[in-house]
C-alpha cells in the first residue's frame, strides 16, 4: 500500500516543482497548492498506512475497543489543510491584486519594489 | 445564475444550510463534524447567497462585518483555554457542566466553547476573503 | 447513555497546577486575546493604540517574570489539557526561548510606541495593531513551545499576521515586495513541514524532549542525518541565510518602516532560533557534520550581506543587507557548536533584534526629515538635529560591531569560539564583515547626516513618541555594551541548557532524568 502512495506523493512533488518553475504567478501559486496536497500525502503515509477502523471511540466507551487507525496524521493533515487552505486564499487575493495593480501576473516583470536601472550610491561629495 | 428560481429558493437553502452547519458545529464533540467543516458549511450558505442577492445582501445580513465575528470567534476560543487558570488545570483541559434546564440536562463545556470559537472565526475569515475576492476590494 | 469510566489517570496530569507555571502559556494567550480584542473594536481607531501599547507593556512584563523563574527554577513546562508528554502539546520554556521571547516583546513594545505616529489612520484602519499583537503570538509561541508540529503552527500563524502588515496600504510597491515575500516563505514552511512529516514517520513522536533523548539513544540506525540537512534548508530559508535569501532584499523595504523595523527585529531571528532549537539540540552531531556547510553558507552570507549594503543607494534596502549580514554572523556562531560559538549566536540575534529595529526607526526618521530614503539626495541631518544624529551613530557603530556597543561582544565570542578550533578563516570573515560594514554605514553618516543638504528641507520636526522607542532601543545597545556581564552569563547558561537538554528533558518528564 505504500509503494503507490510514495509514487503518487513523487508526482505530485514533481508536478508542484515544474509549476512553481514558471514566471507566471497563477501557474506558480497551483504549484504551492500541488505542493501543499502532496505533503499532506506525506504525513499520511508516515502515520504507517492501516487497514484499521476509524479512530471513533463509541457511544458508553471512553478508550477505542478494537485496534483503530492511528489518528495523530489526520489531526495533523487537518491542521496542514486548514492552514494551507488559508494561505491559498490569501495569496489567491494577493496574486489578483497585483494582476489588476501592476497590470501583469508575469514575476519577471514585477520591477517595482527593485527597479532595474536603480541609481548607486554616490561615492563622494 | 441570475434567475428568478434561483433568487426564490436561495433565502430558503442559506437558512437550511446554516441550520444544518450548527447541528453539525454541535454533533461535533464525539462524532463526525465540528467547528471547522461547520463553519465551511455556513460559508457555502453565505455564498449562495451573495451569488443569488449581491454582496451587499450579505454584508447586511451578516450585521457585523465578517472580520469582527473572526475576531470574536478567536477571543472565546482564547478564553475557553484561560478559564482553566481558575480551576488550576493545565490549559485548555475541558471543563464541564451538566445545568438541568427545562428538566432536560443540558452538557456545556469548555470545549463546545472552543469549538463554536473555530466556527466563528472560519465563519468569519473565510467569508471577508469570499466577498474581498468578488467585490476586489481591500481585505 | 451509560458510560464505562476507564481509569486514564496514568496519562494526565492530576496535580494542581502552580501558578507561576501559567506564565509558560501566557505571552501567546495574551496576544491572541488582546490581538481579538482589538480586531472586534478596529472601527475605532484611537482606541487601538490605547489598548495595544499597554498590552504589549504587559507582554513585557509577562516575558520578565518568566524570565527570572525560568533563570531560579530551570526550564519550566505546561501541557494542554492535562494529558501528559509526549501525548499533549507541551509548552517548555528554557533560557534561550525566553531571552529570545523577551527581546521580541521588547521589540514589539518599542514598534507599537513608534507606530503612534508612523502609521497613519489609514494603516491603522488596515489593522496594523491586531495584526503586531497576533503577530507577537506566533512569535512568543514559537519560541516557547515544546513540540515540532506546534512550532509549525505558530510559524503560520506569524507569516500570516506578517503578510497582513506587509499589505498594510495595498500600494503597489507593497504588493510586489508582498508576492515574493509570501511566495517564497510559504515554500520555506512546507519544507518545515515535510521535514517534520518525516520525524514524525521516524520518531514516532513530536514533543522535542521526547525526540531529543529517542535520538540521543537510536542514532545509529536512523536516517537523522537528512531530517538535520532538511532543518538547516528550511529554516536557512526562513533566516535568510545565502543562497536562500533574496526574498529579502525583495521585500523588507516596502511596507511602512515601522513594519520593516519590526520585521527586521522579528521574523529572522525566529528561523535561527528554529535552527538552534533543531541543530543544537535535537541533532548535536548531524550538525557536527554539517558544520563546515553552516560556516561556508554563514561566511557568504556575512560577505554578501556586506558587500549589499554598500552597494545600495536607498538606505532602507541597504538596512535589508546588514539583516542578512548579521544572519551570516549567527550562523557562523552555530557551525563552530562550541558553548562559546552557541552563545555568540544567541547573544548576536538578541543584539540583533533590538539594533536593526532601531536602524529601521532611524531611517524612516531620516526619511521624514530630509523627505527622501535615496543617499543620492539625503543630507543635512545633522544641522536638523544633533541628537537624532548621535543615535544613529551609535546605532551604526553597534551594528558594525564596534566597542563599546553590544554587537562587540558577541562576535568577538564567535570569533575566540572560531580561533579555538583553528578556523582562522572564519575569523578574518567575521573581521572583514566588520570592516565592511563600517564603511557601508560610514557612508551613510557622511552622505546623509554630515553632508550640508542639497536644498531646503521639508519642514518636518521629529515627534517624541518616535524619538522615545529609538532612545530606549538605542539605550539598551549601550548599556549591554558597557555592562555585558549579567548577559554574558545568561547567555552562558542559555548555551549550556542547548548543548546539553537534560535540563528541558527533565522538565517535560520529571521521572526520565
Amino acid at each position: 500500500m505504500e509503494l503507490p502512495l510514495v509514487l503518487l506523493i513523487g508526482v505530485f512533488f514533481a508536478a508542484a516543482v515544474y509549476l512553481m518553475l514558471s514566471k507566471f504567478l497563477v501557474r506558480v501559486l497551483l504549484g504551492v497548492v500541488l505542493l501543499g496536497n502532496g505533503v499532506n500525502l506525506l504525513l499520511f503515509a508516515n502515520g504507517r498506512v492501516l487497514r484499521e477502523v476509524p479512530p471513533i471511540i463509541p457511544a458508553g466507551h471512553d478508550v477505542p475497543v478494537t485496534l483503530t487507525a492511528n489518528p495523530l496524521p489526520q489531526a495533523l493533515i487537518l491542521t496542514a489543510i486548514v492552514i494551507s487552505f488559508s494561505f491559498f486564499a490569501f495569496l489567491l487575493v494577493l496574486v489578483y491584486r497585483a494582476y489588476q495593480d501592476l497590470g501583469t501576473d508575469n514575476g519577471n516583470e514585477m520591477r517595482v519594489a527593485e527597479p532595474e536601472n536603480d541609481p548607486l550610491p554616490p561615492t563622494g561629495y | 445564475m441570475n434567475t428568478l428560481i434561483f433568487r426564490t429558493v436561495a433565502p430558503f437553502l442559506t437558512a437550511l444550510m446554516v441550520l444544518f452547519s450548527l447541528f453539525v458545529l454541535l454533533r461535533g464533540h464525539n462524532e463526525p463534524g465540528g467547528g471547522f467543516i461547520g463553519g465551511l458549511i455556513a460559508v457555502s450558505a453565505l455564498a449562495i447567497f451573495g451569488i443569488a442577492n449581491g454582496i451587499a445582501a450579505v454584508r447586511k445580513a451578516l450585521w457585523f462585518h465578517p472580520m469582527a465575528i473572526s475576531a470574536f470567534g478567536l477571543f472565546i476560543a482564547c478564553l475557553a483555554g484561560l478559564l482553566s487558570m481558575v480551576f488550576a488545570v493545565p490549559f485548555m483541559t475541558g471543563l464541564w457542566v451538566y445545568p438541568v434546564i427545562l428538566g432536560v440536562e443540558i452538557p456545556l463545556s469548555t470545549v463546545m466553547l472552543f469549538d463554536a470559537g473555530v466556527y466563528l472565526v472560519v465563519v468569519g475569515a473565510i467569508t471577508s476573503i469570499a466577498l474581498a475576492l468578488e467585490a476586489g476590494d481591500d481585505l | 447513555m451509560a458510560v464505562t469510566p476507564t481509569d486514564l489517570s496514568a496519562a494526565l496530569v492530576m496535580t494542581p497546577v502552580a501558578p507561576a507555571d501559567w506564565l509558560v502559556v501566557l505571552p501567546p494567550a495574551w496576544c491572541l486575546l488582546t490581538g481579538a480584542l482589538l480586531l472586534m473594536l478596529r472601527k475605532s481607531l484611537h482606541l487601538q493604540a490605547w489598548l495595544a501599547v499597554p498590552a504589549l507593556a504587559v507582554l513585557v512584563l509577562i516575558d520578565a517574570a518568566l524570565l527570572a523563574h525560568v533563570a531560579t527554577n530551570g526550564p519550566a513546562t505546561m501541557v494542554m489539557g492535562r494529558w501528559l508528554p509526549p501525548f499533549g502539546i507541551a509548552f517548555t520554556a528554557d533560557l534561550t526561548g525566553v531571552l529570545f521571547a523577551l527581546a521580541g516583546a521588547v521589540v514589539a513594545l518599542a514598534g507599537a510606541v513608534h507606530a503612534l505616529t508612523d502609521i497613519d489612520g489609514r494603516g491603522r484602519r488596515y489593522g496594523f495593531y491586531p495584526f503586531l499583537l497576533l503577530l507577537m503570538a506566533g512569535v512568543s509561541g514559537a519560541f516557547l513551545t515544546g513540540d515540532i508540529f506546534n512550532l509549525y503552527v505558530w510559524f503560520e500563524v506569524l507569516l500570516i499576521s506578517s503578510f497582513g502588515l506587509i499589505t498594510l496600504g495595498s500600494e503597489p510597491r507593497q504588493i510586489d515586495g508582498a508576492i515574493k515575500y509570501a511566495f517564497l516563505n510559504l515554500i520555506a514552511t512546507t519544507l518545515f513541514l515535510v521535514t517534520t512529516g518525516y520525524l514524525y514517520g521516524i520518531f514516532g513522536t513530536l514533543n522535542m524532549a521526547d525526540i531529543a533523548v529517542k535520538a540521543a539513544a537510536a542514532r545509529a540506525e536512523l536516517p537523522l542525518m537528512t531530517l538535520a540537512t532538511l532543518y538547516l534548508l528550511a529554516f536557512g530559508m526562513k533566516a535568510a541565510a545565502f543562497p536562500v535569501n533574496f526574498w529579502l532584499p525583495a521585500s523588507y523595504h516596502t511596507p511602512r518602516v515601522v513594519v520593516s523595523a519590526l520585521f527586521a527585529g522579528l521574523l529572522t531571528k525566529v528561523g535561527i532560533y528554529a535552527l538552534l532549537r533543531t541543530l543544537i539540540m535535537l541533532f548535536p552531531l548531524e550538525r557536527e557534520e554539517l558544520s563546515f556547510v553552516i560556516a561556508l553558507a554563514g561566511a557568504a552570507t556575512m560577505i554578501l550581506g556586506a558587500l549589499g549594503a554598500i552597494g545600495q543607494s536607498d538606505i532602507r534596502r541597504l538596512l535589508g543587507y546588514a539583516v542578512i549580514s548579521g544572519i551570516g554572523v549567527m550562523l557562523a556562531g552555530l557551525s563552530l557548536g562550541s558553548p562559546g560559538g552557541i552563545g555568540g549566536a544567541i547573544f548576536y540575534a538578541l543584539h540583533s533584534m533590538i539594533v536593526m529595529t532601531a536602524l529601521y526607526m532611524a531611517a524612516g526618521l531620516a526619511g521624514r526629515l530630509a523627505g527622501s530614503f535615496d543617499l543620492n539626495l539625503l543630507g543635512g541631518l545633522y544641522t536638523r538635529s544633533a541628537l537624532f544624529s548621535a543615535l544613529s551613530l551609535v546605532l551604526f557603530f553597534a551594528v558594525s560591531g564596534l566597542p563599546p556597543f553590544s554587537g562587540f561582544w558577541p562576535k568577538v565570542m564567535v570569533a575566540k569560539a572560531a580561533m579555538d578550533i583553528g578556523a582562522w578563516w572564519l575569523v578574518v570573515v567575521v573581521l572583514l564583515t566588520g570592516f565592511l560594514t563600517t564603511i557601508a554605514f560610514g557612508r551613510v553618516f557622511a552622505l546623509a547626516y554630515w553632508r550640508p543638504a542639497a536644498d531646503a528641507l521639508p519642514d518636518e520636526t521629529i515627534p517624541p513618541s518616535a524619538l522615545v522607542p529609538l532612545a530606549a532601543l538605542t539605550a539598551l545597545t549601550v548599556v549591554f555594551g558597557l555592562f555585558p556581564d549579567p548577559l554574558l552569563s545568561l547567555v552562558q547558561h542559555a548555551a549550556q541548557g542547548l548543548a546539553d537538554p537534560q535540563a528541558y528533558i527533565g522538565s517535560v518528564f520529571p521521572g526520565r532524568t
